[in-house]
């Protein structure tokens, strides 16, 4: 009896776990199978012409992988600092508690607030105007919460060994961090944020209220240009153009790439995890 | 006085380079040391013994401000190294552990090559110079006695020997910082016969140029390594004398029942 009601449990859970596999193999195959025909060379590397229906999707990979860049480098020195002092530094009291619960609380605020938060402080308060910068600022403060808490894991995942033995050599605390704690979290830093990022360059709500044009004739040439944008070059596409019931072999094509970036930049995360386990074991 | 009877009768010219008066140490509400005060010659082994949670690795700790660490927690009393109190406020933490170097329990080499574990030291206190470097490096690694199996492999990830080894390598690079005390928490707890007796021979040696003081609960190494032992019971001193006395003729009741095995 407990027999038989072991296997139908063993059973039942194989076939969950089978079902989420067969929602993301069905994703998968039917934008690889619709989308690829579309791509190639001229499709990746030419402006859209009639609004998109033709032509080449190149300024918006050009402008989510500047978005990409630009919220690394404002979200990855603010998050790692966070969890430095979060998990090396701040007292386990009620303040604590306060700030992780704040932590908690930006995750799981939708992305449209974010988005108008953007509006509000950045386009329109700070004056950057819709921009790369305005973008960027409005993307990072949407993963901050993802990098702190891997960075902090990752932190509180070094031995407390090298830590004891770092400061009775007399390593000041800081010292210790530097040499014993950062060389061997960075890896779990960088993939825990490259994975948040990755999530964070597929998003449309924030970059429609900040930064993202539907149609720009030019590269931008600063932080201050609107720029085109992947999720939001295909939310045009599939929902507010005229045409969009006959180009789905544009929006297929759009969405693949956008797959394909946010995959690569998982893949490079998982490159990074892998290269540095084997530099440092214990 | 009746107290005075817990402690040895040390020889008049011996020098006395730690002392602490009256320690009361809290982990939080929780007391975990009671009115420690005890003496500890310079270059001589001493061992601290007793049963699992008797305060003898928390005293070890506040010997080079280890606890410091630990939230929460509180010291009471004096405790003098050199004749410096080391809890004066405005004390250099750094060179007193500069000063008083510690192995711990589990062996916890860096991640890092050989050279690097042993160079860690003297680098974060400034020393750049390479053939320095070098020197200070091959000293330490001769003076823990591991020096003949790693001379060719200095480069090597430290992880990739054994634990023995390891603990060998952590006490040269304790060393190599120059202290004059050494602390040790149980550091052949996790060895194996070989390896234990290995890190005990080194011990041997090492007690004619450092102060030693050693927890252990492992009472027949304190026989073997130590020149006094302090016996600690539920946070309190209960017993110091030269080794052989404690082991063969215990002032103390408590003593002689924990010597003889009747409890621990």
């Amino acid at each position: 009896m407990n027999n038989t009601a072991d296997k139908f449990i063993l059973f039942s859970l194989r076939l969950i776990t089978y079902a989420i596999v067969l929602v993301v193999g069905y994703i998968l195959l039917d934008i690889i199978k619709n989308g690829a025909p579309a791509l190639n060379w001229q499709f990746v590397s030419t402006f859209p012409r009639r609004s998109g229906a033709e032509g080449g999707i190149f300024p918006a990979i050009v402008g989510t992988l500047y978005l990409v860049v630009g919220t690394i480098a404002v979200s990855l020195p603010l998050g790692v600092g966070g969890a430095i002092y979060l998990a090396e530094y701040a007292d386990q009291g009620r303040f604590n508690t306060l700030i992780r619960l704040a932590i908690i609380t930006l995750a799981g605020v939708p992305s449209i607030v974010f988005g108008l938060f953007g509006l509000g402080l950045f386009v329109l308060f700070c004056g950057f105007g819709p921009s790369i910068l305005a973008g960027s600022l409005t993307l990072a403060c949407m993963v901050l919460p993802t990098i702190i808490v891997a960075s902090e894991e990752s932190l509180r995942a070094v031995p407390k060994g090298f830590r004891d033995a770092s400061l009775a050599l007399g390593a000041t605390k800081w010292e210790m961090i530097r040499t014993n704690i950062l060389p061997y979290s960075l890896s779990g830093m960088i993939t825990g944020s490259i994975l948040g990022i990755g999530r964070a360059a597929g998003e449309t709500a924030p970059i429609l209220l900040t930064v993202a044009a539907f149609y720009l004739p030019r590269l931008p040439k600063s932080f201050f240009d609107q720029v085109m944008a992947l999720p939001y070059h295909l939310y045009i596409l599939a929902t507010q153009h005229p045409e969009a019931d006959r180009i789905r072999h544009m929006q297929y094509g759009t969405a693949l790439v956008l797959l394909l970036l946010v995959l690569g930049l998982s893949l490079g995360a998982i490159f990074i995890r892998t290269h540095f386990r084997k530099k440092f074991r214990w | 006085m009746v107290e005075q009877s817990i402690y040895p009768n040390y020889p008049k010219d011996l020098e006395m380079v730690i002392t602490t008066s009256q320690i009361n140490f809290f982990y939080g509400p929780t007391q975990a040391l009671f009115d420690i005060s005890l003496r500890i010659p310079a270059k001589h082994v001493t061992a601290l013994i007793g049963p699992s949670g008797c305060g003898k690795s928390t005293f070890l700790r506040c010997l080079n401000r280890m606890n410091d660490t630990i939230p929460h927690s509180r010291v009471e009393g004096i405790i003098s190294i050199n004749q410096k109190d080391i809890y004066a406020p405005g004390t250099d933490v750094v060179e007193l552990r500069k000063e008083v170097g510690m192995v711990f329990q589990k062996s916890n080499p860096f991640p890092k090559s050989i050279f690097d574990n042993v160079a860690y030291g003297p680098r974060i206190h400034g020393e750049k110079n390479p053939k320095r470097l070098a020197e200070i490096v091959e000293q330490s690694l001769q003076q823990a006695a591991i020096w003949d199996e790693v001379k060719d492999r200095l480069h090597a990830n430290a992880m990739g020997l054994s634990g023995g080894q390891q603990q060998r390598l952590c006490i040269a690079r304790a060393l190599a910082v120059g202290p004059k005390i050494l602390l040790m928490d149980e550091p052949a707890s996790a060895l194996d016969p070989k390896s234990t007796m290995r890190i005990e021979d080194l011990i041997g040696e090492l007690r004619t140029n450092y102060t030693i003081v050693i927890v252990t609960h492992n009472m027949q190494q304190a026989a073997r390594v130590s020149d006094y032992t302090a016996f600690f019971y539920e946070g309190r001193l209960i017993e110091c004398d030269a080794t052989p006395k404690i082991f063969t003729n215990p002032r103390q009741k408590q003593t002689e029942d924990y010597i003889t095995g009747r409890f621990g």
